[in-house]
């Protein structure tokens, strides 16, 4: 009788711990309404379709390069040169908006130069076997020097966002709608559509997972690995314009404040930094209860030095979660 | 591969095979010290005028970031890493410059060693959360470093406090000859006070030890976690030191972190510790910090964007890195 119970409990336990393994969108979704809830009674009212926009709003941005980190991450990478990237790729836009092509060209052109970058990035990790950390931390430092030369050779020292981006950085449609989920839904669309149903996703978890098995079992992982490095340097670009947009500024380090908060999104999200478990779904997620939870934290007072200490306790106290229950060391 | 390969007898009994073997143990450090003398000559060619006034600006200025890539060094031998020293630095900094505003000296000493004990403490805390929540040691110092840069900020909002004028002393001018900066003896001294000693004692060789190779080190019965939990504290002391040398340096304290984490790992690597850990010593970063400095030194004199300084700094750290391992690839097929 009481055995039986006991093994009750036992199940109990373990689908729980199941479903944190396998589906830690579901708790990360209860975490992100308990959390808003809390911000509801701290400020009553406060929360409205107007309020959400703003939230997602300001959590686009940091929900793209935080794609970057869940990508490089499930192959047991990291892109710390995203934030480089990014204020590259809005303050060259800027500079390029009154050159012969428009503003087509501009976002064309950044574009194209963030994804070179990524291809060096790429080359360096894939080929040279270059710690990812290092690789990226050292494109970053060429970034912003190349980024930093560019403005002191350009005309137009970067006063210029182009409409169009203010537009989709900051607008609102329909009377709550943010405009930037024009580019944040195909964005996600890609990455999860990619991860879940292509072969390339399969092999970016399979390197993760365990390397030596996929290059024995015929993958090449350079391949792979120089791709994904460019997509994450393009989505680095993408995260820059609506960053630049959503801001109305262009400068070479507007990007570098969300570097870690990109890489705590994803490893909130239920994303490994040792590679092969995670997905973009809770990364998404982890960026939103990022944003609701600073948000929380000016609602209730607390000054920013406050807000930093809460801020990385809480990352450390839902990594030490996951590591609990998947058992993962 | 080849030295194990040739005869025992055969080791040792030629004075120059025995050079030739403690060169290939040596060759990254080796690569690096022509690196510098190459970049040390190059300076004085491009810039004639270049003297003992400039070596003691360069000693000065490598200070902070050459304590902070000592503190990386550690914590990454032990097969570890620690993005929050930059905070770590901030907040030792500005307690330290907070409590020796406008006291004696006297008090100044009492302050300094309390805030060494702070940055044990520091460091303790970060390996504490390690080793006890088992979360990968980036996620969790990435994490503290929030957590020290927000008490950095508590400590004061703005820059300002002060410095007891021995510790700033401590950092500028020369000693002995005016070739010798005084700030590069404070440094080794401080560093070989501390890091003989540890590599010498059974500490030190656990460290080496699980970060070489966890799983064997911890079947050798050496206790994985309480070692991993010391080498954290270690790096805060390392960390602590840099914070005092910020605030000797400037005479104030500054509670924005400065782009000393980063660059420390920069320099570690640089400098021949292996980032997967069990490898390389603190002397190699050292260097390292001495040729990305010397590196943007050489671009002011050759007036050029201090921009492109940035860029060849970065070049330079992926260029010795990917020689590295290509050369490790090369080593491991043939």
């Amino acid at each position: 009788m009481s055995a039986a119970v006991t093994v009750d409990r036992w199940r109990g336990a373990e689908a729980w711990r199941g479903l944190f393994r396998d589906r830690p969108i579901i708790p990360l979704v209860g975490l992100l309404s308990v959390l808003i809830v809390i911000i509801d009674i701290v400020d009553p009212g406060i929360v409205s379709p107007g309020w959400a926009n703003i939230i997602v709003r300001t959590t686009v941005p940091l929900a793209i390069l935080a794609g970057c980190q869940t990508i490089t991450m499930l192959t047991g990478g990291i892109d710390l040169s995203v934030g480089a990237v990014a204020s590259m790729t809005g303050f060259v836009t800027a500079t390029l908006v009154h050159s012969p092509g428009g503003v087509p060209q501009a976002i064309l052109v950044s574009l194209v130069v963030a994804m070179l970058a990524g291809l060096v990035t790429g080359i360096g990790v894939g080929v040279f076997r270059v710690h990812p950390l290092i690789m990226t931390l050292g494109m970053s430092f060429v970034v912003l020097g190349l980024a930093n030369v560019w403005q002191l050779q350009s005309v137009q020292t970067g006063a210029g966002v182009p409409d169009v981006l203010t537009m989709l950085g900051s607008a609102t449609l329909l009377g709550f709608v943010p405009a930037s989920l024009l580019v944040l839904v195909p964005v996600v669309l890609v990455i999860l559509v990619g991860l879940r149903r292509t072969g390339y996703g399969r092999l970016l978890f399979a390197i993760g997972d365990n390397p030596v098995a996929t290059r024995l079992s015929g993958a090449r992982a350079w391949q792979v690995l120089i791709v994904l490095y460019v997509f994450s340097a393009l989505l680095a670009g993408i995260g820059g314009l609506l960053l630049s947009g959503l801001t109305n500024t262009a400068s070479v380090t507007l990007a570098d404040s969300l570097v870690l908060p990109s890489v705590a999104a994803a490893v909130i999200g239920g994303t490994s930094i040792l590679g092969g478990r995670g997905g973009y779904g809770g990364t998404l997620v982890g960026a939103l209860i990022l944003s609701v939870l600073t948000a929380l934290l000016t609602a209730v007072g607390l000054p920013e030095p406050t807000r930093q200490i809460v801020f990385g306790a809480i990352i450390v106290v839902v990594a030490a979660a996951y590591t609990r229950v998947t058992g993962e060391t | 591969m080849s030295a194990t390969a040739a005869p025992i007898e055969g080791t040792g009994s030629r004075p120059a095979d025995a050079i030739a073997a403690w060169a290939r143990r040596n060759a990254w450090m080796l690569s690096l010290l022509a690196l510098l003398v190459g970049l040390l000559v190059f300076t004085k060619l491009i810039q004639p005028r270049y003297g003992p006034i400039p070596v003691q600006g360069l000693g000065t200025s490598i200070l902070p970031l050459a304590l902070a890539a000592v503190a990386q060094a550690v914590i990454v031998i032990s097969g570890g890493i620690d993005l929050s020293i930059g905070s770590m630095m901030a907040l030792t900094s500005v307690v330290a410059a907070s409590l020796m505003d406008n006291q004696s000296d006297a008090t100044g000493v009492a302050v300094v060693v309390g805030v060494l004990a702070l940055g044990l403490v520091l460091g303790g805390i970060n390996g504490a959360v390690v080793v006890g929540t088992r979360v990968p040691d980036i996620v969790v110092t990435l994490a503290m470093s929030f957590v020290w840069a927000g008490f950095a900020l508590l400590v004061r909002s703005s820059p300002g406090g002060g410095a007891a004028s021995w510790l700033q002393g401590l950092a500028v001018g020369s000693l002995g000859n005016e070739w010798i900066p005084r700030a590069a003896v404070v440094l080794i001294v401080v560093v070989s006070v501390i890091w003989f000693p540890l590599v010498r004692s059974r500490l030190g060789l656990s460290m080496y030890a699980i970060g070489s190779n966890r799983l064997a080190a911890f079947r050798s019965g050496v206790p994985v976690g309480r070692t991993k939990f010391l080498a954290y504290a270690i790096t805060g002391l390392f960390a602590a030191l840099g914070g005092l040398s910020l605030t000797a340096s400037t005479g104030i304290g500054t509670p924005i972190p400065g782009p000393y984490t980063l660059l420390s790992v920069a320099a570690v690597v640089l400098g021949g510790v292996s980032l997967a850990g069990g490898r390389g010593g603190v002397f190699g970063p050292i260097v390292g910090v001495v040729v990305l400095q010397l590196i943007q030194t050489d671009m002011s004199f050759l007036s050029l964007d201090s921009n492109l300084a940035l860029v060849a700094q970065g070049v330079i750290l992926i260029g010795v890195v990917m020689v590295g391992s290509v050369i490790e690839l090369r080593r491991s097929r043939g």
